[in-house]
């Protein structure tokens, strides 16, 4: 295997690129597999990143005309969906697909082909949302992309109000990469529970595994309501059904509820595999194991269990009974012991430890302090008289943009930078990836801190523009400028990612010294992952192999 | 690479079948489909505006009891299928195909009769729209079944059927019979609770 | 700066009181814990931080305690418990208040992209500017609302008077308010419901019951009859203004856009967005989608003759 070129499988060097391209679409490799969810998710965060930026030059000022307000509908409704659908879940499943098998110790996924077959689901689905730009307008003239906001409230998908198509793209590229989304994870479940290596009880499984079995699991009871939902919503559609039609007795609220069944735990999807990166990092750059793994595992399914039944608090101002409030209330409430409990096992791992600041321990460290910050604006959230202030206002968007992005991302940002080296063979530049992370930061806070202050001074989400006179205008200059802060920070990840595969230091099997199985073997892994089946004693069998005087199974 | 001494006991190191496990989380996904559907469907009892009401449906007995009999027979093919082969599985297997159509046709049968005579189609109210959501996405269920189930008889048809092809042919045994699970719910919901 | 005239942190009736008051507890609650946990974080960051020449050590490892960890499931559950509770009590205290026989209830219907408003009790329709009698808690006359939708989702939110609440289709709902200091109070659509969402804006008019009572009176009363703009009036009545709007006393009886018969009382036009004035209103009856780009109201093709008429017609609604 040379390492001059970006290896990323052992295969002859005199293939022609058609024949290269044809095993990248026919793979059924899971690294592969891996690989292309996360490089399509990349390019789905470049044009959802155009689509926020566009809406923040539209709202620097007071009745700017940068874009008018059909657009404008359009981009917050594309930039949502497009996040949260294909960038965010397609990392979550590709991470899970690259590295479940690794940290198990097995060859494959239980099911390659319907890996394959999951990955273009998804792949297609993000095709169709955005073929609306070209085929929404059709002979309706209403809109091009779909413009009902992400959640896609009854009744303004209701053919009254969205005449055209545009809307309808929404909804089949998310049941198509819904279809995806659940065959993914029944993979990733029976890969987990199915494929490990010898002596991998599920007690020895390192925390990602862990995570990334109790994501998989939500998703089969969280993304199917929506597909639900979905289905009832077509069929009042086209074959003339009243679901969430008014006039026939139909609900409106029963929408939000289906979806907020899945859009809740959908976000717990998202974060869970975010968890799994953290503790994987802060143990090896803390050079200590994690402190309460049982409690960690634990408070992980308790949380994956709470969060399905936080969903109304959503709806707070939708004229839930009093008593329907205060359910919500305590559940959401509720969710924040077990997330409480993570933060401070994470801290208490950082803790007697020796902490490196690589780049991806500084992306971890910024995690837990915005994700600490995150949670408790969610705490204020989750009072319901509070809530109806801050609900559907900018307070709003900055909280879950300030778990989004400030923790999840973030996390993933410190995944990249700590397993490229394991996917490419080249460690990423420190240099510039010092760069990102300050870039990135900065603007960060720049853009989510202050966009606090509209929603406190009564500025609601998903207006075009606004009035002068209310106090808003320079709240939203400065979130503008954040904007530009990150967006230089993104371009700088995106060519270290590229540059790095030529031009980065070799990495070794192990270059983080860390003590999980996908460092047991090559960085790149060869097509078949391990020469032999590993055989494990301990949640770190890598410790054990570097330190037999003082293995972990001693003390498990 | 090397891996590390086994000095624990060689205890055999057993894990669930892969084929099991994901036919249960498939099954799981499907219930929360089915649930919503089911919620709708309570939700909306009692608020049609107009139209036919559920007071016109008569429960389907001797249709529910070739369905969920099917599930004995399926039941039956795949012990056959254990203990003989092939010979002992393909009678046991046909019956239980012909029980599912005979369900599917007995449905088809059912709905033309509330189309044609009761005036009750998707679209005429929210009894009809949550009726034919519900009842259809089980009876499509139902056909999904039925097909799988064809082309596993005509591999039976082509010699490729063995005794060690039954752990596979259990895997669909469970989809099936979650197919039957899915009726009693539904039954009870739509002919006996909401009538 | 003058503060914001939508600012939470200014309220002016008992509900943004009683929401206010809560907030400062869970404010109070949140910041504690940030400082604790955060000050905690850099500080086991420096304290344990990787020193130069300590390459190779690799400090203990404790897989846990049982102790500590009980400690800190036990105090965020008892923070809950204290912030669930406060939050109940606020929740109980708006949601199921009982309202005094001196209430003055408000019929507000959504429209895309307007407000409906009619007083059953007293008689009165108007349209997108509220009024509403101040309360003195003595005597107490609170105003509430029902909330109901012709179309979309919309959400009434006047931050200084009350928290925000949904109006959706076949799903009445119902919000009060007793502020206490005449004023106009500003607010805006919340919920998104469309094209011209951003545009549906909220004026609450406060004023003192003497005031208030005037100003019922007037709009009680049937549109003004001047014969100077009978032959606005006639085209009003003759095309297809009357198919959507009313005025009282007259033929028109429209009821999907607003009532017009006090459109001179109102200080905007098109649910708070120009003033009401002349040239705002010729402009808008020429041309709505020049000023609200996706409004529902068609531009009715009159030559400029017949469209000064009508503005005439329409200045004399007082």
């Amino acid at each position: 295997m040379t390492t001059e070129s970006m290896v990323l499988t052992a295969e002859p060097q005199d293939r022609t690129w058609l024949e290269r391209a044809h095993g990248w679409v026919t793979t059924v490799d899971h690294k592969r597999l891996g690989i292309m969810y996360i490089v399509m998710a990349l390019v789905f965060l470049v044009v959802g990143g155009l689509e926020a930026t566009i809406i923040r030059l539209q709202l620097m000022k007071a009745h700017a005309n940068v874009v008018p307000p059909e657009i404008f509908n359009e981009l917050f409704t594309m930039h949502g969906t497009t996040m949260i659908f294909f960038v965010a879940m397609p990392i979550m499943f590709g991470s899970a697909n690259y590295l479940a098998p690794l940290m198990i110790g097995a060859r494959d996924m239980a099911f390659p082909r319907l890996n394959a077959f999951t990955f273009w689901l998804t792949a297609f689905g993000g095709a169709l949302l955005y073929y609306s730009l070209l085929g929404g307008y059709g002979l309706y003239g209403d809109a091009f992309a779909p413009n009902v906001g992400w959640f896609a409230y009854a009744p303004l998908t209701a053919k009254t109000f969205s005449r055209g198509h545009s809307n309808d793209y929404w909804t089949l590229a998310l049941l198509v990469s819904g279809f995806g989304s659940v065959g993914t994870a029944i993979n990733v479940i029976a890969t987990i529970l199915s494929e490990r290596c010898r002596g991998m009880t599920l007690g020895r499984m390192p925390l990602a595994v862990w995570l990334f079995l109790v994501m998989c699991v939500l998703v089969l009871f969280t993304l199917t309501p929506l597909t639900a939902a979905q289905a009832m919503l077509m069929i009042d559609r086209y074959l003339g059904g009243h679901f969430f039609d008014a006039q026939a007795g139909g609900s409106a609220v029963l929408w939000m509820h289906f979806f907020w069944v899945f859009g809740h735990p959908e976000v717990y999807v998202l974060a869970l595999p975010a968890y799994g990166f953290l503790s994987e990092i802060i143990q090896v750059f803390s050079r200590k194991a994690i402190f309460g793994y049982p409690a960690m595992v634990a408070a992980s399914i308790v949380i994956a269990f709470i969060s399905m039944s936080v969903w109304a608090h959503h709806m707070f101002s939708v004229g839930m009974t009093s008593y329907g409030n205060t359910f919500f209330v305590i559940t959401t409430m509720a969710i924040s012991v077990p997330t409480g409990i993570k933060i401070f096992n994470w801290l208490a791992t950082i803790w007697g430890g020796k902490v490196d600041f690589k780049v991806p321990m500084l992306w971890a460290i910024a995690f837990l302090f915005q994700f600490l910050v995150a949670g408790l604006t969610g705490v204020m959230l989750a009072c319901a008289p509070l809530d109806w202030h801050l609900t559907n206002s900018y307070f709003t968007v900055a909280h879950f943009h300030y778990v989004i992005v400030g923790a999840l991302f973030m996390a993933v940002f410190g995944a990249f930078y700590y397993w490229y080296p394991k996917v490419v063979g080249r460690l990423m530049d420190e240099k510039l990836g010092r760069w990102h992370f300050w870039l990135f930061v900065i603007g960060f806070h720049l853009t989510f801190d202050f966009m606090h202050i509209p929603g406190f001074l009564g500025m609601p989400r998903r207006i075009y523009t606004y009035e002068p006179g209310r106090g808003w205008d320079i709240w939203n200059v400065i979130v503008g400028i954040g904007v530009l802060f990150q967006g230089v920070g993104t371009l700088i990840l995106v060519f270290n990612l590229i540059r790095s595969a030529r031009k980065g230091k070799v990495a070794g099997n192990d270059p983080w010294d860390a003590w999980t199985l996908e460092w047991a073997t090559s960085s790149p892994p060869p097509e078949y992952n391990f020469a032999t089946l590993p055989v494990v004693r301990s949640r770190r069998p890598l410790w054990d192999l570097k330190h037999p005087e003082d293995p972990d199974w001693k003390y498990e | 690479m090397t891996t590390v001494q086994l000095s624990e006991a060689e205890t055999p190191w057993v894990l669930p079948s892969a084929g099991r496990v994901g036919m249960f989380s498939l099954i799981a996904a499907e219930v929360s489909i089915f649930v919503i559907f089911i919620v709708a469907y309570l939700f909306y009892l009692g608020k049609s505006v107009t139209g036919p009401t559920p007071a016109i449906l008569h429960p389907p007995i001797f249709l529910s009891i070739c369905l969920l009999s099917s599930s004995g027979t399926m039941e039956l093919a795949v012990r056959g299928l254990k203990r003989r082969g092939a010979r002992g599985f393909i009678g046991w297997w046909m019956l239980t195909i012909a029980l599912g159509a005979t369900f599917l046709a007995g449905t088809g049968l059912e709905w033309r009769h509330l189309i044609q005579d009761e005036g009750l189609t998707i679209s005429t109210n929210l009894f009809g729209t949550t009726f034919y959501s519900l009842v259809g996405l089980h009876g499509f269920h139902v056909l999904v079944g039925l097909v799988l189930m064809l082309i596993t008889a005509g591999f039976a048809a082509r010699g490729l059927l063995v005794r060690e092809s039954a752990p596979k042919v259990e895997v669909l045994g469970l989809y099936w019979h979650f197919v039957d699970v899915v009726w009693v719910m539904v039954f009870t919901v739509v002919y006996l609770v909401g009538r | 700066m003058s503060p914001s005239p939508t600012t939470i942190f200014s309220p002016e009736s008992s509900v943004a009181r009683m929401i206010f008051d809560l907030s400062l507890l869970v404010y109070v609650v949140c910041g504690a814990i940030f400082l604790v946990v955060s000050g905690l974080l850099v500080y086991a960051l420096v304290k344990y931080r990787k020193r130069k020449g300590d390459e190779t050590r690799e400090p203990a490892q404790i897989f846990g305690s049982k102790q500590i960890e009980l400690a800190w499931t036990i105090i965020p559950i008892i923070i809950v418990l204290v912030l669930f509770l406060s939050s109940v009590r606020v929740i109980a205290a708006t949601q199921d208040a009982k309202m005094p026989p001196g209430t003055i209830e408000v019929n507000v219907v959504g429209h895309q992209y307007w407000w409906e408003y009619r007083y059953p009790d007293l008689g009165v329709v108007t349209a997108n500017e509220l009024h509403i009698p101040t309360s003195n808690p003595a005597r107490p006359t609170p105003t509430l609302l029902h909330l109901y939708s012709a179309d979309a989702n919309h959400s009434y939110w006047v931050p200084r008077l009350a928290g925000k609440t949904d109006l959706i289709p076949n799903h009445p709902n119902r919000m009060w308010v007793d502020p206490e200091k005449p004023g106009l109070y500003l607010g805006q659509c919340a919920q998104y419901c469309g094209v011209q969402h951003a545009k549906m804006l909220l004026r609450v008019y406060v004023e003192s019951p003497d005031d208030f009572r005037r100003w019922v009176e007037e709009q009680k009363q049937s549109a003004r009859q001047v014969d100077t703009v009978s032959r606005g009036r006639d085209l009003f009545e003759r095309t297809t203004c009357m198919n959507c709007h009313a005025i009282a006393g007259t033929a028109a009886t429209g009821r999907f856009g607003p009532d017009l018969t006090h459109l001179m009382s109102r200080e905007t036009l098109a649910a708070g967005i120009v003033p009401n004035n002349r040239d705002n209103l010729r402009a808008w009856i020429k041309n709505p989608n020049a000023l609200k780009p996706g409004s529902l109201m068609p531009a009715i093709t009159f030559d400029d003759a017949d469209l000064d008429a009508v503005t005439d017609y329409l200045m004399t609604l007082r």
